[in-house]
């Protein structure tokens, strides 16, 4: 259990796919003038994440690893099945439930190819591959979920100043997105100061 | 070879599960919903009621919602909606437009307002107040203005938004944004209006502005068809039976009722829907600043 607990702080705090690692600058910067749409795109980031990292690694014990593929296969299998997916889950949304895909459906494509998704998958493949199967998948899904809600956390905060920043008297040359760009070093900056605790 | 297996199995495994998943939970749409959608402006502003153009084309298709309702398409886009739709519209309807119902003139100010420059900020201010002598009229600091997708309002030189009719369409996103909803949207061809929204008593009234209505109620007496009058101690016009006479704007001693009929642009012009579209604004959105 407290590895689960370090797994989230880290993944949320510590290791902030965005704020830390610079993944997933696109929708980062993209997706956060609103709130609703930021969190939106986070609760989309979060399910596709704990996804992509279950059936991920999923493959990746079942398939590439029996016939000996693991070492140059598995981005480009990764890939392809994380937008495999993502797909079947966006078609399958919009049968089963209109209204889930009214709230996710937009931001589901946009998400299928990112760099956060494909990092989650990469971050700690090789270390949870020595485990069995079921704990290695239980710790990818959880590594996968904690990273969205990390990123979500993120894309709200960003949200939420750049809400406020549309009422600031902004000097010109800096209004849109370069202050965006200035408060978005801000932020990493201050989760920059989480570095060494787990 | 393994490599080449293994991803080729893999991937025509991946895309049969594709391909039978959409044939199996394929949903049906309606092609008309994306015809309608196909002649709405795409401007997404909203003012039919509908969740964006989209919503709105679903809703024509699907629940029989108003073909007409489109405020920036105008008769245009219902007349090409009723065409798909195979029905016969009215296409006589005039289109509604904005005017901002306060002459902002002779107000006197009571403080001095430093806070956050908008309407929104400066109506907090002062016990809901405002800084404005007048509790009702105009701040002035263009929050219909930032509000307009259609850069219809201009904020005039004593800072007064002014409304062209020609770009105006009514989509009442300035109705929404005025703090003191002073904003109303009303058909083109409708000219008289009152410009106040003064609820004060009379003598109250007359000593703050000199364009506020004091309720004499001679408007209410002299209309040849009753279609004005002074219930909350401000005249308001009835525009089911207002024929535009401008009777009432002659008897106005307080000139609170203006008649446009002289200065207003009813046709649409040909470039509306090129502007809604996308051009580059005159003055910077923050102009007002």
């Amino acid at each position: 259990m407290k590895e689960y607990f370090v797994l989230m702080f880290g993944m949320i705090f510590v290791q902030n796919f965005v704020l830390n690692q610079f993944l997933g600058i696109c929708p980062f910067i993209g997706v956060s003038k609103k709130r609703d749409s930021a969190f939106g795109m986070g609760m989309a980031v979060i399910f596709v994440m704990g996804l992509s990292c279950f059936s991920t690694m999923l493959i990746y014990k079942l398939v590439l690893i029996p016939f000996g593929l693991q070492e140059y296969l598995d981005i480009i299998s990764f890939i392809l099945i994380i937008a495999a997916l993502v797909q079947f889950v966006e078609i399958v949304m919009k049968k089963i439930s209109p209204e889930l895909y009214r709230a996710l459906g937009i931001y589901l494509p946009l998400i299928s190819t990112n760099c956060a998704v494909l990092g989650s998958t990469q971050m700690r493949l090789l270390d949870y591959a020595e485990l069995p199967l079921p704990e290695a998948i239980l710790k990818n899904t959880a590594l996968g979920i904690f990273g969205g809600v990390g990123f979500t956390l993120a894309l709200y905060l960003m949200a939420c100043i750049r809400e406020r920043m549309e009422r600031a008297p902004i000097p010109p040359a800096l209004r849109g997105i370069p202050i965006a760009f200035l408060a978005a070093a801000g932020m990493a900056l201050s989760f920059f100061g989480f570095t060494g605790i787990v | 070879m393994t490599a080449l297996i293994v991803m080729a199995v893999l991937g025509a495994l991946l895309a049969l599960a594709l391909a039978v998943a959409s044939k199996r939970f394929a949903v049906e749409t309606n092609p008309l919903a994306g015809q309608i959608g196909s002649v709405l402006p795409g401007a997404n502003c909203g003012g039919c009621g509908y969740a964006g153009c989209a919503g709105y084309a679903e809703a024509v298709a699907l629940k029989g919602a108003d073909p007409t309702l489109c405020a920036p398409g105008g008769v245009k886009v219902g007349m090409a909606i009723a065409k798909i739709l195979g029905i016969e519209i009215d296409g006589a309807k005039a289109r509604p437009v904005s005017l901002c119902h306060c002459q902002h003139k002779h107000v006197k100010t009571v403080a001095i307002y430093s806070g956050i420059q908008t309407c929104r900020g400066a109506s907090l201010f002062g016990l809901g107040g405002g800084w404005l002598d007048c509790r009702y009229g105009c701040l002035g600091y263009g929050d219909c203005f930032n509000a307009c997708p259609f850069r219809a309002i201009r904020m005039g030189p004593d800072k007064r938004p002014m409304v062209d009719e020609t770009r105006c369409t009514g989509c009442k996103k300035c109705v929404i944004a005025c703090p003191r909803s002073l904003m109303a949207v009303e058909p083109v061809d409708k000219y008289v209006h009152v410009l106040c929204h003064n609820r004060d008593k009379g003598p109250m009234a007359n000593k703050i502005c000199v364009h506020a209505c004091i309720s004499c109620k001679r408007c209410e007496k002299v209309c040849p068809v009753q279609a004005i009058a002074v219930p909350n101690n401000l005249a308001e016009i009835d525009y089911a039976k207002c024929v535009s006479c401008g009777k009432c704007v002659d008897a106005c001693p307080h000139k609170v009722l203006v008649n446009l009929r002289e200065t207003r642009r009813e046709e649409w012009p040909d470039d509306a829907i090129s502007v809604i579209e996308g051009e580059t604004p005159t003055e910077g959105r923050s102009a007002n600043y």
